[in-house]
């Protein structure tokens, strides 16, 4: 684990060198009154999974809205492979914490939607999101409506309709918070190989900190409101153990302590 | 409903092979069992009713059978809907077009919302019966008068919900559908008109049903035509099982058609509900 501490922030934010996907520079953002988000300045490096972890209320699903693009920003601007966004744009894709699925339309359909939208032929993306239903385990289910998945399922349709679209960055905005334990468990082990799969970006959101650490290669911790970086901790856990061993592995279990001793002061 | 299950090993007895298989028949259609027997204790209390009586002009269940079947052989029912349905079925399809058409749009449009949901909200608290006085006045007793009293009673209860539906469109598919790039064109028939198209089709039924009351009200405050013209006939020379039978006859016409409206929006409209 590295600790990468408050005073040292300002410098690990950026990121000298390496290869950086997605940048942040002095992102605020104001709700008429409220301040949620105050200057923010931060780097998510290529092809790592990077966790914004906070306290509820600290804008860490308005910061991952705003890189979406589905949120104007009150201030700063946001860099996707080098270039300004200013909208959603097709090297992004979003997860919703609530699945967003059509219930009308099959497994199939909602897989292959955001290829529909961008006008490709049927049987072209059907042959596509047939390969992501497949990645993430869906097989024998693409005819099911999603009143007819489980939590954990519709998810995975989520995940894959992410994966169709082919962006390098993938939006995760706490993806297992309405799916249930033992789901989470099997889903958060399935990201892992995803992640270990697709050489994407991925920045994720959660309020939990053992799936943080259990997935992420650096979590950035969020002050309470407004808004504002207050640790980079990278928890450096050998991934080649069985997920099982990980849970069990002192380090991981001393980095989930640290977090939590940190985030303690801004529970109620 | 399905029956309680006899755990392997359970100590009470299993009924005889046959007499479960009847109870299996019977609990299946459990659901239209209890509806006929509660239709047949209507007709029942109907008919003791009209044996008592409670008044001369009630006829027995019976009666008003036999002038059901009569009317409906004799070529009586033909004529009267031939007649009643013309007005009902241009206004309902005007009605279905320009109140859904102008439903989407309120609900798109904050500007059409201002302009336009006034007027609706009003027609759809006023008495309509009060109003079609005046329609005669200015488009006399023909079948465009009759037509406009079905529309001003259908049109508002079916553009208000289509306003309703839009406006209410799940705002996390909206939010999918700008995350992938979507078209606003495409967010509207894509997204927003299915995920409306519940509540767009409630409001259709509930126009239907408008409808009905709009093309009676017209036929027996207008003037007598169809099948406001069969009852109003029959009360005057005292036929009350006709009458009845009349009366009974729109019930059933538009019970049927509501439910056939029912029926055909889960078959085409709404896939995932049919198999469940």
């Amino acid at each position: 684990m590295r600790n990468i501490t408050a005073q040292a922030t300002a410098a690990a934010t950026r990121l000298a060198g390496s290869d950086v996907a997605v940048e942040v520079r002095g992102i605020s953002k104001l709700y008429s009154e409220v301040e949620a988000l105050r200057a923010i300045d931060l780097d998510f490096p290529r092809g790592k999974l990077t966790t914004l972890l906070g306290p509820s209320g600290c804008g860490k699903t308005t910061l991952l809205k705003i890189i979406a693009g589905l949120i104007p920003a009150t201030a700063g601007e946001i860099r996707v492979n080098g270039q300004v966004v200013t909208g959603p744009g097709p090297e992004r894709a979003f997860v919703f914490q609530d699945f967003a699925l059509m219930p009308w339309a099959t497994v199939m359909r909602n897989v292959a939607f955001g290829l529909e939208l961008k006008g490709m032929g049927r049987d072209e993306r059907q042959a596509i999101a047939a390969k992501y239903i497949a990645e993430v385990g869906l097989t024998g289910f693409e005819s099911k409506y999603p009143h007819e998945l489980s939590g954990g399922m519709r998810q995975r349709v989520g995940l894959a309709r992410a994966f169709a679209v082919n962006a390098d960055v993938l939006l995760l905005d706490e993806p297992f918070s309405a799916v249930d334990e033992q789901n989470r468990r099997k889903f958060q082990e399935d990201l892992l190989s995803l992640v270990e799969k697709e050489k994407k970006t991925f920045i994720f959101v959660t309020h939990s900190i053992e799936e943080a650490v259990y997935c992420s290669d650096r979590i950035v911790i969020l002050s309470r409101r407004p808004g504002r970086i207050s640790q980079i901790i990278e928890p450096e856990i050998d991934r080649s153990a069985s997920p099982d061993a990980i849970r069990r592995d002192q380090s991981y279990l001393d980095t989930v302590e640290e977090i939590w001793q940190g985030l303690k002061r801004y529970v109620d | 409903m399905s029956l309680p299950l006899h755990v392997k090993g359970s100590p009470r007895a299993l009924p005889s092979t046959e007499a479960s298989f009847l109870w299996r028949k019977l609990s299946e259609h459990r659901t239209a069992l209890w509806r006929t027997a509660s239709i047949g204790l209507f007709f029942l209390v109907w008919e003791i009713a009209g044996r008592v009586p409670i008044s001369f002009a009630f006829p027995t269940f019976l009666e008003t059978l036999r002038a059901f079947l009569t009317m409906l052989f004799n070529g009586a029912f033909v004529a009267a809907y031939a007649q009643t349905l013309q007005p009902l079925v241009i206004g309902i399809a005007i009605s279905a077009v320009v109140g859904v058409g102008v439903g989407i749009v309120m609900g798109l449009s904050r500007f059409a919302e201002w302009l336009v949901a006034p007027v609706f909200i009003v027609l759809q608290a006023a008495p309509m019966a009060a109003l079609i006085p005046l329609i005669t006045f200015v488009y006399g007793i023909g079948l465009m008068a009759k037509t406009l009293a079905v529309i001003m009673l259908a049109l508002p209860v079916i553009a208000l919900n289509g306003y309703k539906a839009v406006r209410n469109a799940n705002p996390s598919l909206v939010a999918m559908c700008v995350s992938f790039q979507g078209t606003r064109w495409q967010r509207i028939t894509k997204i927003i008109i299915p995920d409306a198209s519940p509540v767009i089709f409630a409001g259709l039924r509930l126009g239907l049903a408008a409808g009905f009351i709009g093309v009676i009200l017209a036929e027996l405050l207008i003037t007598p035509t169809g099948i406001g013209d069969l009852i109003t006939y029959h009360r005057s020379v005292a036929d009350y099982p006709e009458m009845y039978a009349a009366v009974v006859s729109i019930i059933l016409v538009s019970t049927l058609t509501l439910a056939a409206l029912e029926a055909f929006e889960l078959r085409v409209l709404r896939p995932e509900k049919r198999r469940t």
